[in-house]
Formats: C-alpha cells, structure tokens, sequence
C-alpha cells in the first residue's frame, strides 16, 4: 500500500463517517459541522485526484461560503437545539432506509464500468498538463477558452440568485 | 488508479445523502443532505477528469456555483416559509395539498 | 291477368280512405259504407276478371308479376311480386268474394257502433294483407301477408278495447301467432340455405333436386312451416286463441276466424305441397295433427253454451280437417273444403250473428245484463228469425255431411283420400276412424247448438221477447246468398264415382302435378268408395238423430240460474283445462323468469347495478385512490421521486 493509497483511505473513511453523522444528528447546527468536516474531507480527495485548484475553491467556497450560510440561516431561525420529531417514524425510516439501499445497489454497476478505451486518456495526463499551464491555468486555460460562454452564463446565474434571495428574504417586499 | 475507489465512495456518499432527504423532517437538514449528494457528484466528476479530460474539473467549477447560488435562493425560500407558518417541519409546509 | 295488383290494392285504398275518415270524420258512416263496402265488390270483381283470364289462357306455370326490387342482399333477391295461379285464383274469389259478403253485412251488424270507420279500416286493411298473403310469389311476400293478417286480427279482436278482456284475446291470439311465425322465419332460413333462393318458382324448381324424399332438411323445413300453420290456423298445440278471439264483433270472427285467415295455413301447405310432398314424415304429422284436433275441438263443442265459442271450436275441427286433406297429398280436397268452409261457416257465424243481434236488442230495450250469447238465454227463436233459422239449418247440415249439402262433397273426398293412404301407410287408418269419430261429434253438437237456439220453448224471458226480430235484409241478404253456396258449393269438385267431373281438383292440377310424382298411389276400389259415403252419411245422419233424441231443449234454464257443471260435462265445458296446463307450464315460468331473471337480475343487478353504477364507483374508487397521491406533503413526494429514479435507472441499466 503505497502512501497515496493509505491517506485516501483514511480520508474516505473520514468523509463517509462524517456523511452519516451529519445526517443523524438531532442538531441542526451539529449536522451542519458535521457537513463541513465532509467538505475537508473531500478537499483531501480531490488533491489525491489531481484536482488541486478544485480543492481549494472546494474549501473556500463550499466549506467557507456556502456552509457559513447555511449556519446563519439555522442560527437566524433559532433552530439550535431540535424538534423532537425531526425523523420520519419507524415506517419512513424504514421506506427511507430500503430505498437508499435499493439505489446504491443500481449505483455499484455504474462503478464496475470503465470509460471505453477510445475515449480514454493515457495515465497521469493531468499532472503533465497542471505542469505546463501550472495548476490554476490548467483549469483556467479552458474554461476562458473553450468554456467561456457557460462562464458569462454562470455569472448572470449568480446575479439572478442574489437578487432572488434579496426579495424573498424580505420581510416587506 | 483510484478511478474505481473514488467512484465507490462518491457512491456511498450520495446514497447517503439521499437516505439523509427520505429520512429528515427538517427542512434546513434536508438542503444539507442534498449539498452532500452535490459533493458525491463533485468526487465522481474530478474521478473521471483523469482519464476524460479536464472537462470534468471545469465542470465541478459551475456545479459549486450553481450550488452556491441555489443554497442562497433555497434558504431564503425557506427564511419566507418559516416566517408564513413560523415552522420547517416538512409535515406542517402542505399547502399544495389537493 | 296483369291488373291483378288492383285486387289488393283496392282493400288498401279502402283502408287508407277510411282509416282517414275514422281520424277526422268518424260520424261519416254512409261513407265509410260506401266506401269500405265498394272496394271489397270492386276486387272482387277484378279477381272473377284475372281468374277468367286465367282460365281462358291457361298457361302451364305460374304468372309472376314483378314490382319492384325488394330485398337485393348479397346472393338473395326478394322482389315485390305477385303470382297468378289456380290456387291463388280460388283464394283470391274465395276471400274477396266471401269477404264483400261479410262487409256488406257488417253494415247492417254494425252500424250502431261508435268506431264504425275504424271497423271498416282495420276490415280492408285485412283484406289487403290476406290478399298479399294469397297472391305473394314468394315466401318473404306471403310472410308480409301473414304478418299483417295477424296484426289485423289483433286490432279487430281488440276492437272493443276498452274492456280488458277483450284486449287481453287479442294479445293472445297475437303472442301465440307470434311463436307460429318463427316457426316460419325459421323454415325460410333453412330454405335459403339449401336452395338459394325463396321466390315458388325457383324453390319448387330446385326442390326435387336440392332435397332427397324424405332427408332431415327438407324434413325441417316443412316442420318449421307447419309451426306456423298451427299458430295461424289454429291446431296443436297453438290454438287456444282462437275461441278467445270470439271476443271481437261476429262479422270479424266469420271473416277472420273462419273464413280467411285461419285458412292461410292450409294455403300454405298447399302451396308448399312439393316440399310437403318429399317430407313424409311432416305430412304424416300434419295430417295426424290436424285429425286430432278435429277430434278434440269437437269434444270441446260438445258442452260449450256461448253459440260463437261453439262455433269457435268447429272452426278448430274443421281446420283440422283440412289439415288431413293436405297432410295425405289430397291437396285439391283439403282446398275444396277450404272452400265449402268458407261458405258454411261464414254463414253460420253470420246467422249467429243475426241472433246475437236480436239478443242484444231486446236486451239492451229492457235493460237487462244478460249474457246475449249463451244458447241457455235463448231457445225457441225460429218464430223470430225465421230466415236465419232456414240458413243456418242449411249450414249444420252442410257441415255435418249431409249429401248433397257442400260439405258433404269436400270431407267425404278427404276422409276417403285418408283411407286410400292407409292402404300403403296404415296409421292413416287411425287418422281416418278420428275423421269419422268428429264427424260424428261434428254432427252432434251443430244438432245440439240449433236445437238450443231456434227450437223448444223460449228462456230469452217475459218482456224481451217482444222486442225479437228478422235482422235487416242488409244482413239476411248475404245470409242468403252464402246459403246458396252452402247448398250448391258441392258442384266444385263432384267426385268421379258420383258423375261429377272433379273440376277443382283438374283446376289445380298445374300446381299439385310435381308433387303428385312423390306421393304413394292411392286408388280405391269404387265399391270400397261407396261404402265409406255411406258410412259417413249414417254416421252423420247418427250424430243429428242422436242430438234430437238425447237433447231436451225444454230442460234448459236460463244462464244465470244454470247448474254448474260436473264430472266429464265440467271437463268439457273447461276445455280439457288447456288454458290452465299452458298458464302452469308456460307462462308463468315466463313472466317469473322476465321479473325476477331478467328485470331484477340482469337489468337492474347486472346492467344498472355492475355495468353503470358499478362503472362510476370504480372511477370514484380510482379518483380517490388518486387523490391520495397528491397530499401537499413534500416529504412523500420525494419518496415517490427517488422510486421513480431507482425504476428508470434499473430500466436504463439492463
């Protein structure tokens, strides 16, 4: 087991562990850390995958931003402590249980499957391209390039959600 | 590589989010358990980058932006709802009902 | 020959023309005389017109005249024709001639009525259809006629509707007609079945190739016919409703019930007689049907007292007679006495009639509710009617056989054709001894009806008597000239053996030679014959002498103080309980199985209850089970989302 295998595999661990936490946890605010322990560890993973650039924006972004919202939003709604009947009784628990079940089994066949050899690009690839366009031009290069029309979209996207959330978080339009 | 293994846990990752979206009441959990089934999807794009491509980074790029700004908009939905009936359980929010 | 289609179409004038009076103008009696009479004289003399043709051309097959395309379906071609031949030649005098006959007399019998123009619409308008029936070239066209004959005889029975009774006969006499048409519709199926077609031409030229003599289809097919012929002419099994029919007015009873419609059964078989010819069994059950009703009607008559319900069941009898003339291949014979019939009952009804009238009067003026029908009212009314008394004395002893009365000639000619068969076929040695044992009865009972009536003292009562009288010469004039008839009608068809030439059976020989080929040889000796006339003359001269000596007409009384009944006379009188064993046996399993079967189970349970109610519970049942689905809560929406990508997934991945 080289050194890369044994980190990934702890931090896979560590992120199915604080997956399932973060979704039994009676608290809100404590399924919400719980989320962000995940995140990490995801951020690990992906420098593991090559994905170093994505990594961080993960950490910044997800973790930072996004996650940050979520815990103001639980503290502006004094959600802290936690219903009682947060969960669904033994029959949706069950229903929610065997369904998920039933799904990850469909989902091991997709990851029995390999990409067809045609379509598939000789190994370490992406450290020889983060090594001549440096890691951020290596997503950058493209997605200003090749990518930029879904780009301008997306910022139009990002507008249109915040003047969204603005009027509906309004108390009197 | 670790193509197969990150597959399997984005896998297990998202399965447990969709558990997480049959089993909460609480709306707030909820949005969270689908952030996470967002994450899987995130691992199982930058898995594949690797052997297809870049593509699969930049893609993960608009999902987090997408995410971002869905998480806002979703949350002050429910910010509005929560003002309307002064609740999140999901039980309580059927005014669709009929 | 070709304006035969003035023959019936002069009734139908008739008809329209009155029918239209009987709307607007119903008080127009003279005209509705005029007219309901005139057209009836008119056809008759354009049939003496086409049968003189006839006879002057005399071509070798029937002359069909064809009208127009009727029913062009696939390979069957029925076209509106009329056929012109011996048989349909005597049918045609007989019913326009003994019908203008009645018409005239219905003048005079009904002339106090309130429905005056509807009579005499519903009269043509069956003259029309009975002539339809006669003259029709093919089968389809003489159902029409036998259809509408039985529709008229349906509104005419039922013509005093207003008293329940007398619709209930109709509706008999209808439903029972009705189970004899299917016998007909049926034969028609089959016969189009095996031969092609349904037109007397071409049937009667395929007949002796398409059947072999004797097989099972040709076999059914004259079983099916005869079906019919006992509904509309009134045997076994289907003829209780013909002495219920005596209901309507008595010029409808001599017209209908005696002298035209029930006789289109013997039309019938004499038509078909090919076909009856190749069958022998049907024409052995046609001729022992037909010789057991004979005998059985006549028991029946032997104890009835309302005078039409007497004559009711010699009707019965003396159609069964005619059935064993056809039934043995007698074909001529059973339509000579189809004939003398019309004559001798016509007259017998009508001069019934005439009393009837009388009773009614004398009645009506002392305003008394007693029977004006029953024989135990009546008694000693020669002094009265003495014109009737002469006719109707003329007509018992036609019927009862007496030479040289008319029926002496046409039921000597069957029974002797029946003892003839016997020689090659000896259960006709049984229908002939019932032949002779009705004739017996026959003559018995016609004895006992005049005696009640005309002879012994009078029972009618103290102050009635005053008001009996003559009917009007518009009634006694017909009288007179069926008594003619009566008398003479033996000239027709003289036998052989008695110097006569046998005209009606030469007349008819175009239609009955191809079936004369099948027939087994009957030929008597003449001594043999001559010992069968005589036999049949003392047996009737028995039945008259033995009415006269048993029967005391001064030990009647007076309906209402009658004694009921009893023993074998109760049986008689009850008519072998007939009505009742069909009541018991038929149709009360019907009406149950239409009221508890049909209406309560299929109808209301099966159709109402499962098919439209059932339907609209089950899309309420599937509504609500819908509704369920959509219950605002968001929670079990997403349930049902993760179903459905768990589905489409195990869908995609296979």
């Amino acid at each position: 087991m080289s050194a890369v295998t044994a980190v990934f595999w702890i931090f896979a661990a560590l992120a199915v562990l604080s997956a399932v936490l973060c979704v039994s946890r009676r608290s809100p605010v404590a399924s919400a850390l719980w989320l962000v322990v995940a995140m990490f560890s995801l951020a690990v993973l992906f420098v593991l995958l090559d994905a170093q650039f994505i990594a961080v924006l993960q950490v910044l972004v997800y973790a930072g931003a996004v996650m940050v919202l979520f815990l103001f939003v639980i503290m502006l709604l004094n959600l802290g402590r936690g219903a009682a009947q947060d969960r669904k009784g033994v029959i949706g628990l069950t229903v929610g249980v065997v369904l998920a079940a039933l799904l990850f089994v469909q989902l091991r066949f997709l990851r029995q499957a390999a990409p067809p050899a045609l379509i598939r690009l000789p190994d370490g690839m992406m450290a020889q391209l983060q090594q001549q366009q440096g890691m951020v031009g290596a997503v950058a290069t493209p997605l200003y390039q090749a990518y930029l029309v879904p780009f301008e979209i997306t910022s139009v996207l990002l507008l249109a959600a915040v003047v969204g959330a603005v009027v509906l978080a309004k108390r009197k339009l | 590589m670790l193509l197969g293994d990150a597959l399997g846990v984005a896998a297990v990752l998202f399965v447990i989010g969709v558990a997480g979206v049959l089993v909460r009441r609480n709306a707030i959990i909820i949005f969270m358990c689908v952030e996470l089934m967002l994450n899987a999807v995130n691992l199982t794009f930058i898995a594949f980058a690797q052997t297809l491509g870049v593509a699969g980074q930049i893609f993960v790029f608009f999902v987090m932006a997408v995410a971002a700004a869905e998480a806002a908009v979703g949350l002050a939905i429910v910010l509005a709802v929560y003002r309307h009936q002064d609740t999140v359980d999901l039980r309580r929010i059927n005014l669709l009902k009929g | 020959m070709h304006w035969v289609w003035l023959v019936p179409l002069l009734p139908l004038a008739g008809f329209v023309l009155n029918g239209a009076l009987a709307l607007v103008r119903p008080g127009a009696k003279r005209a509705v005389s005029v007219i309901g009479v005139g057209v009836l004289v008119a056809a008759f003399a354009a049939a003496v017109a086409v049968v003189a043709d006839l006879a002057a051309t005399r071509p070798a097959g029937p002359v069909v005249f064809t009208y127009w395309d009727w029913i062009p379906v696939g390979s069957l071609h029925v076209t509106a024709a009329l056929q012109v031949d011996p048989l349909s030649a005597v049918m045609i005098l007989v019913v326009t001639g003994v019908g203008s006959l009645i018409h005239l007399f219905s003048v005079g019998y009904m002339g106090a009525d309130e429905g005056y123009a509807r009579y005499f619409a519903y009269l043509n308008l069956f003259v029309f259809f009975m002539l339809v029936l006669v003259l029709g070239a093919s089968f389809p066209v003489m159902f029409v006629g036998w259809e509408g004959v039985g529709l008229c005889s349906y509104l005419l029975i039922g013509f005093w509707f207003d008293v329940t009774a007398n619709a209930n006969a109709g509706k008999k006499a209808f439903i029972m007609n009705r189970i004899g048409d299917f016998g007909f519709l049926a034969a028609m199926f089959l016969l189009f079945q095996h031969v092609g077609a349904l037109d007397f031409v071409t049937v009667f030229a395929k007949a002796s190739t398409a059947f072999t003599p004797g097989d099972a289809a040709v076999t059914a097919i004259t079983l099916f016919l005869f079906l019919g012929c006992t509904g509309k002419s009134a045997q076994i099994p289907l003829y209780t409703w013909l002495p219920d029919a005596m209901a309507g007015p008595t010029p409808v009873s001599a017209l209908i019930h005696a002298a035209t419609m029930v006789t289109a059964g013997v039309y019938l078989v004499a038509r078909a007689n090919l076909l009856f010819a190749l069958a022998p069994v049907s024409s052995a059950v046609v001729a022992g049907v037909g010789a057991l009703t004979a005998l059985f009607a006549a028991t029946i008559a032997l104890k009835q007292w309302d005078i039409k319900k007497v004559l009711a069941y010699s009707t019965v009898s003396q159609l069964g007679y005619m059935f064993v003339g056809v039934g043995t291949g007698a074909y001529a014979a059973g339509v000579f006495h189809l004939a003398t019939h019309a004559f001798f009952k016509a007259l017998l009804f009508l001069g019934s009639g005439s009393v009837i009238h009388a009773m009614h009067h004398a009645y009506h003026r002392t305003h008394s509710p007693e029977d004006a029908q029953d024989m135990r009212n009546m008694g000693g009314l020669k002094q009265y009617l003495p014109w009737t008394w002469v006719l109707m004395w003329i007509a018992t002893l036609a019927i009862a056989g007496i030479p040289p009365f008319a029926g002496f000639f046409s039921k000597d000619e069957i029974l002797g054709a029946a003892f003839a068969r016997g020689a090659s076929q000896p259960v006709w040695y049984v229908f002939w001894f019932l032949g002779l044992a009705a004739a017996l009865l026959t003559a018995f009972y016609m004895t006992r009806m005049m005696l009640y009536t005309f002879h012994g003292p009078n029972r009618t009562g103290e102050r009635e008597r005053a008001h009996l009288h003559e009917a009007p010469a518009v009634m006694t004039g017909p009288l007179a000239v069926l008594g003619l008839l009566s008398l003479a009608g033996g000239v027709l068809n003289l036998p052989p053996l008695l110097g006569g030439g046998a005209w009606l059976e030469h007349w008819l020989e175009p239609v009955t030679r191809a079936a004369a080929v099948h027939l087994p040889a009957a030929e008597t000796a003449p001594g043999t014959e001559w010992t069968l006339i005589v036999l049949a003359v003392v047996i009737a001269g028995l039945g008259i002498v033995g009415a006269i000596r048993l029967l005391d007409p001064a030990a009647l009384v007076p309906a209402r103080q009658a004694p009921p009944e009893t023993g074998l006379g109760k049986v008689l009188a009850n008519k072998w309980y007939v009505d009742e064993l069909y009541d018991r046996l038929v149709v009360r399993p019907l009406a149950w199985c239409s009221r508890v079967v049909l209406w309560k189970g299929i109808d209301q349970g099966l159709i109402d209850g499962a098919g439209v109610n059932g339907s609209a519970a089950v899309t309420r049942a599937l509504g609500w089970v819908g509704s369920r689905l959509e219950n605002g809560e968001v929670g079990f929406y997403v349930v049902c989302f993760v179903v459905g990508v768990a589905l489409v997934l195990r869908a995609v991945l296979r």
